[in-house]
């Protein structure tokens, strides 16, 4: 029982980190003498003493730790301790590991320690020591009396605790800041102990089991890194991300990362559509031409196979598997009686609901890695300094765009810390935003009219026999060019804004952002009309439809008795199939975009950074440095643009399935075009755009343009009526009605009458209601918490705050480094005292004369400008003067060992500098 | 890679993806152009050979040239992970683990602050000075003279950040301190990065 008390106690001592070594000595030998009692019958206790003898040697290695510790904190120190470590080292080699030598040399070391140690430790350390003694006899007592079994469980216990204790060392050892030499010594040693140790745990049956399962996680977690080894040799294209991260920084690689991540989503979706729609069909389905649907018609059949057809998307192409129109509406296809209408159904509802998983989840993810939250600008100027420098630069261009964007963002901070906004004339900034902003709404009006034009004259070409290309292409090409032309223009005119940086680049951002979804939407609206027209188109040609193929079955009666040749499936008049209309202007939409954005980059960087470099050479002015130059990479841009490229993905994938796999091919393509376009011929943006804050918003982007996508496909499933001889729900009501039919005929009835049930607007409406009070009531707690989380803030920051006004005042406590300082050798003060010197010259500006800091507190209280932000530092002033010294106000300060500042012109202060210095300063 | 692998013994590999925040095959390629860093006939024992520091400052990401340097911090870098006795900063491949795991991605931003630390604090007294700042000041800005702040400039730019993250307000910056404001940041894992 004390045993197991003693062994608690001293983990706890270990943790804080006191030295026991009196204490060690006094057990080791109490133990050993418990040995020679029961030497004959246990076997197994030598090896606990010598697991404790391990356990020693532990806690000299604690005490290690403790030094490496303070090794971080005074690098000055850590010369000694580390020539300490030699000697230590060269002890070792010497006694050849004898256990009483080491223990003498580690209890010298110790004790040398020890008297560094402050006082007050002492004295906890000797209470503790008094315990232990206590504790010791005691358990020692207490150990003679008890009977073996009883005692050896409970030193296996301890035993496994230990190994327990060393297997967790084993695994966090990577978090701790030591030499490789000392991890790897410390980690041989722990495995050992592990190896030694785990095998004499347990008993009987319980050893087997033991030891197995003990093999079994380490086969386990050898499984495990061997997987993870293995996963990310499969992430694709790490190297080459790494490679343009090594040139440009962590933000241009961002995009990269966003690609890739689309790439994985568009795959999936590849996925299910392929694998549940498109192979079913093609395997299963019926084959082409066998029916009207799946048939090209006579008129077209000449021209089909024409590549200025296939280019538009027309001829073959538009009767196959990639458009929505190809699908019969069979319910169930081939011999696996797979129900494709409700497979397709499915798939299309799936690859919304994939998508928004999948963002939201991602979404969630980055929030919880930017919990760390930046939004507190407390450190502007420590950040600025500390984080800026992105170390995975290694191209020296890249370095000086670097230097020059630090330098110009610690200029920035400097100005904008110095004069708080002083507008002049601020009439004519209000004037030149409002006249900006009227300008900008101008070009979105004009280009989203100009797309509405545009569309409803395609639709009168599309009527016309003999369209040129220009004419069939109309759409496509306006669209692009608006797309390439709005932006720059916009950036002209926000010049006249004459915004921060920052903010204008959000501006600019949600401008493109408008003008894209405007013109998406323009786009919808006008093809809407289309659809509608087609629609009413559709009713007569079911008309004619029918009175031909009535017709013709009429005339074969008459002409023959025998039963009459089914009419040619091309000579079928059909109906316009709205449907497979919109697929098709969607991915010739999406192939345009492609096209422009890669010619965009051949073009726009690739030649103009040949013509630039080249040209250089015999030209009048310096085209590299001059108008030309070479072109940025454009982060946000081509964010934007990949984010609207997915966005008509989303809407045109339930109408075109072959669409996603298009897609695919395009970030395929993209990825490799752009790297090396990036590596060839970009310099990085010259704007610092930070990676961390920016990618969340593109998911925002990203979310808000799913469900921008989601509503007209959703409004189209909802409330048109599909066409009558295409597409997988021809013949229905509404595309919905699939669902309904399947439950009817392929499940047991009651799935029906619960469904039924389901669906009444009884039970529907309590349900959104149930739902809403839910958001209600989470939005609530979440307020709640944000509430708690500021105050919290707030509370920690005045905490702060009062710590730094204590702080100012107690300078009076660095007597006690004073003292130390003075024993230092020479070379500290000389280095001590340029310190001093940058102390008075940070306080020039406020003061002329060199005084300590107390003064300088009380200057500072009095000075102007202290009104700021300084005005909260500031403690009253009689608190400067009576504070009396309290040690124990050093309690709530998390690091309280380690006060080392520059030496001061403190008086001296008896009682407190006593003791050797805690470490000679290599001269 | 085969070749390399050969090398360098399994069950080191194994204790070295036990100590650092590498995987295997992160190991194998520091390997690999550790031993490139090396004449051809000590490549047989590039565990036991050091590299001296002009070797070292070759890779890419510390590479300097006559003119323009990649990192400032470069020999900062090789400064603090070195384990040179005779103070040359030449690197062992130990050592050279030790950087690549602290750059690495998964270590922890503990660790990367302490070793951050250790890397702006230029004379290696355990605190960040204002003359460390100004050096690490003159580091970010390069080298260039028009590009350096005025000294009105750099004094308030030192008061600032002191008046920031000192908490104890003894003009200097110590690693509490320094973690409790780098803890903060958004970037500095993502920045703080090396790979190869």
């Amino acid at each position: 029982m004390g045993k197991r008390k003693k062994c608690k106690l001293r983990d706890i001592m270990e943790d804080v980190g006191i030295e026991i070594d009196g204490q060690v000595e006094s057990d080791s030998e109490s133990e050993e003498d418990e040995v020679k009692d029961k030497r004959s019958k246990k076997q197994t206790r030598r090896e606990i003493v010598r697991a404790n003898r391990l356990e020693r040697k532990k806690s000299q290695k604690n005490k290690e730790e403790n030094e490496s510790k303070e090794e971080e904190n005074c690098p000055q120190q850590s010369r000694a301790s580390r020539r300490k470590n030699h000697r230590m080292k060269r002890n070792d080699g010497k006694k050849g590991g004898g256990e009483r030598d080491k223990k003498a040399s580690s209890k010298d070391e110790k004790e040398s320690e020890n008297k560094e140690k402050k006082t007050n430790m002492k004295g906890k350390e000797e209470e503790n020591k008094q315990k232990k003694g206590r504790k010791n006899s005691a358990s020692s007592n207490s150990s003679n009396s008890s009977d073996e079994e009883s005692l050896s469980e409970e030193e296996l216990a301890m035993l496994m605790e230990e190994v327990e204790q060393k297997k967790k060392l084993i695994s966090t050892m990577r978090n701790k800041p030591w030499r490789m030499m000392k991890k790897l010594s410390v980690l041989r040693e722990a495995q050992a102990f592990v190896e030694k140790f785990e095998g004499a745990l347990g008993k009987g049956k319980g050893k087997k089991l033991y030891a197995y399962k003990m093999m079994m996680a380490k086969k386990w977690v050898k499984f495990k890194r061997d997987f993870d080894n293995f996963k990310t040799q499969c992430i694709p294209w790490e190297m080459k991300i790494k490679e343009v991260e090594s040139h440009f920084g962590s933000s241009v690689a961002s995009y990269f990362i966003f690609l890739r991540w689309m790439y994985g989503v568009n795959l999936v979706l590849f996925g299910l559509i392929f694998g549940l729609v498109i192979i079913p069909e093609v395997l299963m389905g019926m084959p082409y031409g066998s029916m009207p649907r799946k048939t090209v018609p006579r008129a077209e059949q000449a021209t089909a196979m024409d590549f200025s057809v296939l280019w538009d998307f027309e001829g073959y192409i538009k009767y196959s598997a990639l458009f929505y129109g190809y699908y019969n509406n069979q319910r169930t296809i081939g011999w696996l009686k797979y129900r494709l209408p409700m497979a397709y159904f499915m798939v299309g509802i799936s690859v919304f609901g994939y998508s928004l998983m999948v963002v939201i989840r991602s979404m969630a993810r980055n929030a919880n890695e930017s919990t760390a939250d930046g939004d507190d600008d407390n450190f502007v100027f420590s950040w600025k300094m500390f984080t800026s420098w992105d170390y995975l630069i290694g191209n020296p261009e890249t370095a000086d765009n670097k230097f020059a964007s630090i330098t110009t963002s610690f200029k920035e901070s400097i100005v904008d810390e110095q004069e708080s906004n002083k507008d002049e004339n601020i009439h004519l900034r209000r004037f030149l935003r409002v006249l900006a902003n009227v300008l900008i709404i101008c070009c979105l009006c004009g280009s989203g009219y100009l797309i509405y034009f545009v569309v409803k004259r395609s639709q009168t070409f599309s009527k016309m026999q003999n369209a040129g290309w220009y004419e069939r292409n109309e759409v496509e090409i306006v669209m692009s060019l608006l797309g390439m032309f709005c932006p720059p223009l916009f950036e002209t005119i926000a010049t006249l804004e004459n915004y921060h940086p920052r903010i204008g680049l959000k501006w600019q951002l949600g401008r493109i952002f408008a003008l894209f979804l405007g013109n998406l939407y323009t786009f919808l609206l006008a093809l809407m009309d289309d659809v509608n027209e087609k629609l009413a188109e559709e009713d007569v040609v079911k008309n004619i439809t029918r009175w031909t193929l009535f017709g013709h079955y009429n005339s074969s009666m008459e002409n023959s008795t025998a039963t009459p040749a089914p009419l040619d499936p091309a000579d079928v008049p059909r109906g316009p199939c709205w449907e497979t209309t919109v697929g098709i202007e969607i991915v010739r939409l999406t192939v345009s975009d492609i096209l422009v954005t890669f010619v965009t980059i051949l073009v726009g960087d690739f030649i103009r950074a040949c013509f630039v470099r080249f040209m250089n050479y015999c030209w009048c002015w310096d085209l590299e440095a001059g108008f030309p130059s070479y072109a940025e990479f454009d982060i946000s841009g081509n964010v934007l643009g990949l984010v609207f490229n997915q966005g008509m993905i989303w809407m045109g994938s339930f109408y075109a399935p072959g669409l996603v796999g298009i897609n695919v091919l395009r970030l395929l393509t993209s990825m490799y075009f752009q790297c090396w376009a990036v590596m060839s011929s970009n310099v990085p943006h010259a704007r610092v755009f930070k990676a961390s804050k920016s990618n969340n918003f593109y998911m925002g982007l990203l979310l808000l343009i799913l469900f921008l996508s989601l509503l007209p496909v959703a409004y189209t499933i909802m409330s048109l009526p599909p066409s009558f001889d295409c597409g997988p729900f021809s013949g229905k009501k509404r595309m919905y009605d699939v669902i309904q039919e399947t439950i009817e005929l392929d499940f047991p009835l009651f799935v029906a009458k619960i469904f039924g049930y389901v669906a009444n607007p009884g039970l529907i409406i309590p349900a959104i209601l149930l739902m809403v009070l839910a958001i209600y009531y989470l939005n609530a707690v979440s307020e709640a918490y944000q509430r708690a989380n500021a105050e919290l803030k707030k509370k920690m920051q005045l905490q702060r705050e009062e710590e730094k006004n204590k702080r100012n005042n107690k300078a009076s406590t660095n007597s006690m480094m004073q003292d130390l300082e003075d024993l230092l050798a020479p070379s500290t003060k000389s280095e001590s005292s340029p310190k001093q010197a940058e102390d008075k010259k940070k306080d020039s500006p406020n003061q002329a004369s060199p005084v300590g800091k107390q003064e300088k507190a009380e200057v500072l209280n009095s000075s102007p400008i202290a009104a700021g932000r300084r005005a909260a530092f500031i403690p009253p002033p009689h608190v400067l003067v009576t504070r009396p010294l309290t040690p124990g106000t050093w309690a709530p300060y998390p690091q309280p060992r380690q006060p080392w500042p520059g030496g001061r012109p403190m008086g001296p202060f008896p009682g407190r500098g006593r003791g050797q210095p805690r470490y000679i300063h290599p001269v | 890679m085969g070749g390399s692998s050969s090398l360098l013994p399994q069950e080191a590999l194994g204790e070295y993806q036990e100590l650092t925040f590498l995987n295997k095959q992160e190991i194998l390629l520091a390997y690999k152009r550790f031993s490139e860093l090396l004449p051809r006939e000590q490549r047989e024992n590039a565990c036991s050979v050091r590299v001296p520091k002009s070797q070292i400052l070759t890779l890419p990401e510390l590479r300097p040239s006559p003119s323009r340097q990649a990192n400032p911090f470069q020999h900062r870098i090789c400064h603090v992970f070195s384990t040179s006795e005779d103070g040359d900063d030449s690197m062992s491949f130990e050592d050279f683990l030790d950087m690549l795991s602290v750059f690495s991605d998964a270590a922890t931003s503990d660790i990367k602050s302490r070793y951050a630390f250790r890397i702006f604090d230029f004379d290696d007294d355990g605190v960040l000075d204002g003359k460390d700042l100004e050096k690490l000041v003159n580091c970010l800005t390069g080298q260039g003279e028009e590009a350096r702040l005025s000294s009105i400039e750099m004094e308030q730019l030192i008061r600032n950040v002191l008046e920031e993250s000192d908490i104890d307000k003894d003009g200097t910056i110590n690693l509490s301190e320094f973690q409790h404001v780098i803890s903060r940041s958004p970037d500095f894992v993502s920045s703080f990065k090396i790979v190869l």
